[in-house]
């Protein structure tokens, strides 16, 4: 099992959705985060100065799927968050030891 | 004649209940903005109201009740308020306490139009339409309906400024959303309301405001003064349960439905408080409610970003109250007949000035809003529209 963990431009949020809805992933943890890449967030020039916003707010999802789903739903996710501007987001897959359902005490490894 | 205490002072009131109204504006307004706009979006109303209040007592009241030139506009006479004198006058209150009054008018009309430019605004071209929108388009609008100008002459009735902040605002937050252009991303993704209750409050301030704003526009402490307060509480009410009723009808019974619905049924009675009784204005409020919602669908499935809905509720609720005005004056209130009384003539005076009024203020504001644009530029950047406003214009957070 892995965890993919995507970080993705919220505005692109509910097309992600539907991309995995689309194959068949209907469970997720989504939560506001912030952060930046290697830009260092944005700048904005003023006549007084500059003002750099560093941290950018983005919307991270978790899912976790068996072995053999996460190419097919990395390419999901990436064709739905693409903007092709820079801030897209970046996707992160981790291992996975156990998933333990708490209503039936149900495991997966 | 001596100065009437009642009258002054329930004028006094009545303006600094019309003050609150113009930040009611900017909080109803900011609860609907996304997060990062919030702070721009209640400011706006902020510099709203200080820009115009001097702007009025420079020569904003001059131009609209200064001696009047062809019909069209006032003169500089009052520049400065010079001749503006603390004596009481016949109506027994100063006349510096009606340039007050009027002036807090003026305000609310320039705020209700920053629903067109949410969340996409460059300040320093904001600040600069305001004062041309406010010399160029609500004060010569104010000076047809009461500062002398032909709409008075016509006989178009328009109590309380239905015609000259309502259908001007709302018409003109439709013409500055057309210039100014979509949100970026809009009707690509949704872009939700971000505190409900902050507009909920902000609708709470504007109902209460709407008291002075009608029942201070008798310019005394009587009888229609009374009525009016009376049927702008009936409208709003009526109006809150109709778009209420209709939003469940297709779904959930919104809490936002509810206040545009209340804030439609305000606009509509606004033109018609001092001339209908309290069972014209319970029709007037649900009819209005029905018709802002419908104009509120009409305006998204057209894709038009006019984006807090100023058009839909203001533009269309006051039109309609203008209307209205027309078919349910009755003289038992205000001493005019309107069609259902068999006055055919008033009907056409009230549709003739409104309908004026309405040329004037989109096909004007068009022009400015252009004029703007090619010269400092409406919109921010890209990237400063994607941060927000609040980083980008104010260097703050909310």
């Amino acid at each position: 099992m892995k965890m993919i963990k995507a970080i993705i431009r919220p505005e692109r949020l509910e097309f992600v959705k539907k991309a995995l809805e689309n194959q068949g992933q209907y469970g997720m943890t989504v939560m506001p985060v912030e952060g930046r890449g290697d830009q260092k967030g944005i700048s904005l020039q003023y006549r007084g100065g500059a003002i750099i916003v560093d941290l950018i707010p983005k919307v991270q999802i978790e899912v976790v799927v068996k072995d053999a789903d996460v190419d097919r739903l990395i390419n999901a996710i990436c064709e739905a968050a693409k903007t092709g501007k820079i801030g897209d987001g970046r996707i992160f897959v981790l291992p996975v030891e156990r998933s333990i359902k708490v209503r039936t005490g149900e495991q997966e490894s | 004649m001596t100065l009437d205490t009642g009258t002054t002072a329930w004028l006094l009131t009545a303006t600094a209940l019309v003050m609150l109204m113009t930040p009611g504006v900017g909080f109803f307004y900011g609860g609907l903005v996304r997060r990062k706009n919030f702070i721009s979006m209640v400011a706006l109303s902020f510099i709203v109201f200080a820009l115009v209040s001097l702007q009025w007592v420079l020569f904003g009241y001059s131009l609209s009740f200064g001696g009047d030139i062809g019909g069209f506009i006032g003169n500089l006479d009052f520049a400065g308020l010079s001749g503006i004198g603390m004596e009481a006058g016949d109506a027994g209150y100063p006349p510096l306490l009606f340039v007050a009054f009027q002036g807090v008018f003026a305000a609310i009309a320039m705020a209700i139009v920053t629903s067109g430019f949410a969340e996409r605004v460059k300040l320093s071209a904001f600040i600069l339409f305001a004062l041309l929108w406010t010399t160029l388009v609500y004060d010569p609008l104010a000076h047809w309906a009461w500062g002398g100008g032909w709409a008075s002459v016509v006989g178009s009735l328009d109590f309380a400024g239905g015609t000259v902040v309502h259908i001007s605002s709302g018409f003109a937050a439709l013409a500055v959303a057309m210039v100014i252009g979509k949100r970026s991303g809009f009707g690509q993704y949704s872009m939700e309301p971000h505190n409900i209750p902050m507009t909920l409050l902000g609708a709470a301030l504007l109902w209460f405001g709407w008291f002075g704003f009608n029942a201070g526009s008798a310019l005394a402490a009587n009888s229609i003064a009374v009525n009016a307060f009376m049927v702008t509480n009936i409208s709003a009410a009526a109006g809150a349960l109709a778009w209420l009723a209709a939003s469940w009808y297709r779904g959930k019974p919104s809490s936002l439905g509810m206040v545009s619905g209340a804030v439609a049924g305000l606009v509509a009675i606004t033109p018609a408080a001092g001339f209908v009784d309290v069972g014209a204005s319970i029709a007037i409020g649900a009819i209005a409610g029905l018709i802002c919602y419908g104009a509120m669908l009409f305006r998204l499935k057209k894709g038009l970003d006019e984006s807090l809905d100023a058009w839909a509720v203001h533009g269309m609720g006051g039109l309609w109250g203008a209307f209205a005005t027309g078919i349910f004056a009755t003289v038992a209130i205000g001493g005019y007949s309107g069609l259902i009384e068999g006055n055919l003539n008033q009907f056409i005076a009230n549709a003739v000035g409104a309908l004026a009024a309405l040329v004037y203020a989109f096909v004007v504001t068009l022009v400015l809003a252009y004029i703007v644009d090619r010269t400092l530029g409406l919109r921010v950047s890209e990237e400063e529209e994607y941060v927000g406003l609040d980083i980008s214009q104010h260097g703050e957070r909310a």
